[in-house]
């Protein structure tokens, strides 16, 4: 019954499942942008380098502090999350004034510049990272083999994906936070903090960057180059949901894995680029992303 | 410390205030004052700079100098939210209600900087419509609903200097008189309020005084009690 076109359902299952991994990646990643980009206004290009460190400072807690999977999966974000607070206060809140594209430059070196004092102290051949005792082994479902870990990764980025649309767009938190999106003159004239608002966001959308990463480690190998690899496709997962939507880089992120997945069932020759030639139709039909406002 | 205000001492004190939009010179020495419970109104033609002057005051204009005394204190220097902290408030020529938050969102922004301000059931009663529109965006009010909700969300805050811009601007004239009662109502319970009006009917009917601002300066005052014989003089001002 499950015979579509000549595939066996374990395949097709299989990678639908890769898919939505992949996707909780791209939604997680998309998300921490959108919420910097909506109230910071630059385009982060240091988070595919801080979603590394995320898998880095993990490895790091578990062998040379003897830390493992559960406390870093807090640790690891909070740690990179303050790191990423004390880069804006230092530098990037020196560019605001300036125009945007200073900002993705100032980003863009320093996502270099880190990952290039990761690579020289630890190399590129890639550091292993255990799945944790509890997640190990998976599930027969019948039609398929669901491995324990993966199914974890998919339910922990949905919670993390909904639990920041919900603070987001339902609490008083949120409601300042889109205020000073939209105003932050007047949200600053009505006696908010605005600066500090702005910090701690940059803080919680680099921390989701390093949440990802953590992650990341026990499936990929914890190596400098996972994030350069990994943040080309989020940005064009970007570019289709709409610069600084929450929820359209939520379910574009899972979105765009699935179909990945499915294109790697029935054509897999074209499943490296199919996101970018959604990213091409979408930019010439609807160029504020489908669930942008245009501007 | 800065000193206590003097019992007779203005709330506000603005002395030789200059302001500039980037390069652009705007304020060219702005004085006025406003005491304790006055309401006191900025008129000028398009362009005079009174929205300026009230930003300058609010601490919203990126370059200010001279000297802005409230309460005793200097303002000059501080950051916006600084100043609304010490309980200034402001309602913005363009309003200002937040698209992408609701009714109620917009109502419960500002925070409370002192005791004393309206409550929630205060509001309602002054403007009894915000009550059945909580949960709409804020947007999709009409534009007397976004000026009520405006004020409104500023009464919360227990602000006592309330910067009114143009708060009659484009409203049919039942909306109108129901902003003036509001601000009559508010005068009758202490707040000290600067109006900026190009109605001045409508401002004559509140202000206890009049502050002509032409090219970036206060260049005349006129009691509200003399404006009938100064009519000529203020048509020749506003160039109407
Ligand atoms: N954002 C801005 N950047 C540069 N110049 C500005 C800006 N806003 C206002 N100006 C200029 O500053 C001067 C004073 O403007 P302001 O808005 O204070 O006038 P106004 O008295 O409030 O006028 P209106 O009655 O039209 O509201 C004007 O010449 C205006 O062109
Ligand atoms: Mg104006």
């Amino acid at each position: 019954m499950f015979e579509l076109l000549g595939i066996p359902p374990q395949a097709l299952f299989g990678q639908l499942l890769l898919g939505l991994i992949n996707g909780s990646f791209y939604a997680l990643l998309s998300l921490g942008l959108a919420v910097i980009f909506g109230l910071l206004n630059i385009i982060n290009f240091a988070h595919g380098a801080l979603y590394m460190m995320g898998a880095f400072v993990a490895w790091m807690l578990l062998n040379y502090l003897g830390i493992g999977y559960w406390p870093a999966l807090i640790l690891a974000p909070l740690a990179v999350g303050i790191f990423g607070m004390v880069i804006e206060r230092l530098m990037i809140a020196r560019l605001y004034h300036l125009d945007h594209l200073y900002g993705l430059l100032l980003t863009f070196g320093l996502a270099l510049i880190i990952q290039g004092l990761f690579r020289n102290e630890y190399g590129i051949s890639g550091l292993p990272y255990q799945i944790p005792t509890q997640l190990a082994g998976g599930q027969n479902l019948g039609f398929m083999f669901l491995p324990n870990y993966r199914a974890w990764v998919v339910v922990a980025s949905l919670l993390v994906c909904f639990g920041t649309w919900f603070m987001i767009e339902k609490t008083r938190l949120g409601a300042l936070l889109r205020a000073a999106t939209e105003n932050p003159a007047l949200v600053g004239a009505f006696g908010i903090n605005v600066p500090r608002l702005i910090t701690l966001t940059y803080g919680f959308g680099v921390a989701l960057a390093a949440f990802a990463g953590v992650l990341a480690a026990p499936i990929y190998s914890v190596n400098p180059n996972m994030g350069a690899d990994l943040i080309i496709v989020v940005f064009a997962v970007v570019v289709i949901g709409g610069m600084g939507s929450i929820l359209g880089s939520i379910v574009t992120g899972f979105g765009l894995g699935l179909v990945e997945g499915l294109t790697r069932v029935f054509y897999p020759e074209g499943s490296a680029v199919v996101i970018f030639v959604i990213m091409a139709i979408v930019l010439l039909v609807k160029p504020a992303g489908l669930f942008g406002r245009a501007a | 410390m800065p000193e206590a205000a003097r019992p007779g001492s203005p709330l506000l004190a603005v002395r030789d205030l200059n302001g500039w939009y980037g390069e652009s010179h705007v304020l060219h020495g702005v004085s006025f004052d406003v005491a304790e419970g006055e309401v006191v109104t900025l008129l000028g033609r398009n362009g005079a700079g009174k929205t300026t002057t009230l930003l300058a005051v609010m601490g919203m204009l990126a370059r200010r100098t001279g000297s802005v005394i409230f309460a005793g204190k200097e303002l000059i220097g501080l950051p916006a939210r600084a100043i609304a902290r010490m309980g200034i408030a402001i309602v913005p020529e363009e309003r200002g209600i937040f698209a992408s938050l609701s009714v109620e969102e917009n109502l419960m922004l500002p925070p409370v900087v002192r005791p004393g301000g309206f409550s929630r059931e205060q509001i309602f009663e002054l403007f009894p419509n915000l009550r059945e529109r909580l949960a709409s965006q804020g947007t999709k009010l009409s534009g007397g609903e976004q000026q009520m909700l405006a004020i409104a969300r500023i009464l919360r805050t227990g602000a006592r200097l309330l910067l009114l811009d143009e708060p009659t601007e484009g409203l049919a004239p039942v909306i109108v008189q129901q902003i003036g009662r509001t601000i009559e109502r508010l005068k009758g319970e202490g707040f000290t309020i600067v109006l900026v009006e190009q109605n001045f009917r409508f401002a004559a009917s509140l202000a206890d005084r009049h502050y002509v601002v032409d090219q970036g300066r206060v260049v005349d005052t006129i009691p509200n009690a003399d404006l009938e014989r100064n009519m000529g003089k203020l048509h020749a001002y506003l160039g109407v």
